[in-house]
């Protein structure tokens, strides 16, 4: 399944990101290839929010598309990471 | 200490010389002995604050990644001190990068910002700088955030690791800086990666080179693929940037892992608030709430009763009678001089009016709400927000950021385009800029015009402008090859902005912008007065008369509003506000200035950052959509007004 079509509250762990632009910022932004982080929130037609920590970035719709995740079945808490 | 703020365009020269380092600047005219000192760190680390407190200046606070494109230096005792604009690594992905890297490499000492409560993502930088090789100090900054948030952090512990001094601080309470101030004598180059050594050490063999470059910051860079650098060589890329990113990543992440303890993190209010900008009902009510305060601020206290005691009674009252009769004895009255100082748009008449009365106020009070948005951290949410907007007319959400900016002024928003990730999504925002984006000084006018008119005016001047805008986004997005880039930014925290921060922001940004319009305005009086004095003035108008009577229903001398239009869209408007016009010509006037072309110095930036064919053909089409869509809305008023 891809980021875009993740929902909010769902924690994912990030697959392959095929946009090699895109994969480059993640690393830096802290978002690597097999991390997870929480889908925060999903606008409708629009850009999806996940975030780790304190980080939170929002990914444009087309890119999310591009991004492969697998959902996380919760334990306790809403700590990610 | 000298406290003199001073830009460094100019003081710095690309050190181009055969043999010497190729990327990079040198800073000229250093004082003998003193050392550079460069303060580098992701957007939102507080950096620009920690400048401030150490060189007594304030630079801009930003939050929007990439609002921090100049770089400013100041005096540190005997040392100099310069910052760089927020990157979240080195490379060359954009402008703020590649002058970010030049200035780091032009460093003796490197002071890291971070932000304590986001130490995985700011130490992927921290790394980098310490593969770079350069002597470094990290100021873990905004440490009592981080304690809000539940986050421990092991200073020593971190030091160990990084092999350079760390420093806990809280730059807005100068907490930590004298720490940091004792530092500089103690800083070292860190504890590089010995697997990315090894690699940095074949850089010039893997980039098909025999030697690798001398310089060992350059050589990391080469390893990642650096495309300037990799040209500047003339070598071929490594294919090791991922490798070399991933290693960085997973080292930073095992070293947070040791060094931040977590207790329980709580959901603030801030939290709460950021969420519901993203929200689409709450959202969107957000972001009216926004534009009416800024419309409130900007379009009628600033632009209406400022201006309104500033333009009419203190300079058109006061200053203009005051000079003419200064200067009456020597100037021969109905004289070519006087025409050119004291006449209608004369040097010291209509150019000291305008750019006094006119253009600082709203000028000021443009950067006052653009300092606000900034420092809050509401754009990136902006940007979001419209994302899917956006997109429809081959833009990503932080195409938002020039368009507003463009209210204030188009010149500028044409510079800030280079944020946007294509050229493509570039000449969209630029042609949507000069087309219909209406600046500060002329919506002024604008607003006055129109809100006498009533509801159903209102909605035409909108309903045209917006058309316009629609329509040329949609054709330019189906029209040129290629695809825009994707949205992808960092959201930081809301927070309340500093009121000394925003003060000395919009004075500093309303200098420059004075600084840089100015002239231009006496070039434009100039050049008005010429044609007046030669009659060309009035050659013109008749020329132009089967448009603007023709086909607009404008009276003739509208042609002269026009030409000055040319010039300024805000001389066209306030030259249209004088004449005397029913509620259909009012309309037709105001939608055609709208839509006419941008000003001279707009004009030139465009040119100069979009080449001589596409400025021509914007100008051109401007001109044709204007007199076209001005004369047909005003078809429709003359049947509904």
């Amino acid at each position: 399944m891809n980021l875009s079509d993740a929902r909010p509250g769902q924690v994912v762990r990030i697959g392959r990101i095929s946009d090699a632009r895109a994969r480059d910022q993640a690393l830096r932004f802290g978002l690597s290839e097999g991390s997870t982080a929480l889908c925060e929130q999903a606008l409708t037609g629009g850009p999806i929010v996940l975030s780790r920590g304190a980080l939170r970035v929002a990914i444009g719709r087309r890119l999310a598309s591009r991004v492969n995740i697998q959902v996380i079945p919760r334990r306790r808490g809403r700590r990610e990471g | 200490m000298a406290l003199r703020r001073h830009h460094l365009h100019g003081q710095f020269e690309v050190a181009a010389r055969h043999g010497e380092r190729r990327t990079g600047y040198e800073l000229t005219g250093l004082p003998p002995g003193a050392r550079r000192i460069v303060l580098a760190g992701n957007p939102n680390t507080g950096k620009s604050v920690f400048f401030n407190a150490m060189t007594g200046l304030y630079v801009d606070v930003s939050n929007f990644p990439g609002t921090t494109v100049e770089v400013s230096s100041g005096r540190f005792g005997k040392d100099v001190v310069l910052d760089t604009p927020g990157i979240y690594g080195v490379s060359s992905f954009n402008d703020e990068e590649r002058v970010a890297r030049d200035v780091i490499l032009a460093a003796d000492i490197v002071v890291n910002v971070v932000n304590a409560s986001n130490l995985e993502r700011d130490l992927f930088l921290t790394l980098q700088l310490i593969d770079l090789g350069r002597p470094m100090v990290v100021a873990v900054n905004m440490v009592d955030e981080a304690r809000r948030l539940g986050l421990q952090i092991d200073f020593a512990r971190l030091r160990d690791l990084l092999g350079v001094p760390v420093v806990p601080t809280v730059a807005t309470r100068r907490q930590g800086l004298d720490e940091v101030r004792r530092m500089l004598d103690a800083a070292r180059p860190g504890r590089p990666d010995p697997v990315t050594e090894a690699l940095v050490a074949r850089a010039g063999e893997l980039a098909g080179l025999g030697e690798p470059p001398s310089d060992r910051a350059e050589a990391l860079l080469m390893l990642e693929d650096d495309p300037q650098v990799l040209e500047e060589y003339g070598a071929g890329p490594t294919g090791r940037r991922d490798e070399v990113y991933g290693r960085r990543r997973e080292r930073v992440e095992a070293m947070v892992a040791t060094v931040v303890g977590r207790t329980k993190a709580r959901l603030s209010a801030a939290d709460a608030v950021s969420r519901l900008t993203l929200h689409p009902f709450w959202g969107t009510l957000i972001l009216l709430a926004v534009l009416f305060g800024l419309y409130e601020l900007i379009g009628v206290l600033a632009a209406q009763k400022v201006v309104g005691f500033t333009e009419d009674h203190l300079m058109r009252g006061h200053y203009e009678p005051w000079v003419r009769r200064l200067l009456g004895s020597l100037l021969a009255p109905g004289g070519a001089a006087e025409t050119f100082i004291t006449g209608e748009f004369g040097l010291l008449t209509m150019t000291v009016t305008y750019v006094v009365g006119l253009l600082f106020p709203l000028v000021v009070a443009f950067y006052l709400g653009m300092s606000v948005l900034e420092d809050s951290g509401y754009l990136p949410r902006l940007a979001t927000l419209v994302d899917r907007e956006m997109g429809r007319i081959g833009l990503n959400g932080r195409a938002v950021i020039p368009l507003i900016l463009g209210f204030g002024c188009v010149t500028m928003a044409v510079i800030t385009t280079r944020l946007l990730g294509t050229s493509r999504e570039r000449t969209i925002a630029v042609a949507l800029l000069a087309l219909t984006i209406p600046c500060s000084a002329q919506l002024g006018v604008i607003a006055g015009m129109i809100g006498g008119l009533g509801l159903v005016a209102f909605l035409l001047f909108f309903g045209a402008i917006g058309t316009v805008f629609v329509a040329a986004g949609t054709a330019l997005n189906r029209l040129l090859p290629g695809l825009s880039s994707d949205l992808f930014i960092d959201l930081p925290p809301l927070r309340l902005p500093r009121l000394g921060n925003v003060l000395q922001k919009t004075w500093s940004k309303t200098v420059m912008f004075l600084r840089d319009a100015g002239p231009l305005f006496v070039y434009g009086s100039l050049a008005i007065s010429l044609l007046r004095v030669t009659g060309w003035l009035d050659g013109i108008q008749g020329f132009l008369s089967p448009l603007t009577v023709g086909w607009l229903h404008l009276p003739r001398e509208a042609a002269t509003a026009f030409i000055m239009g040319i010039v300024r869209r805000d001389f066209a408007a306030a030259g249209l506000t004088a004449m005397s016009l029913d509620a259909a010509q009012k309309l037709t006037a105001m939608v055609t200035v709208t839509l006419f072309v941008p000003c001279v110095a707009a004009v030139m930036v465009i040119y100069k950052e979009r080449g001589p064919a596409q400025a021509t053909v914007i100008w051109l089409s401007s001109f044709a959509v204007a007199f076209a869509v001005g004369g047909l809305a005003g078809r429709l008023a003359e049947l509904l007004l």
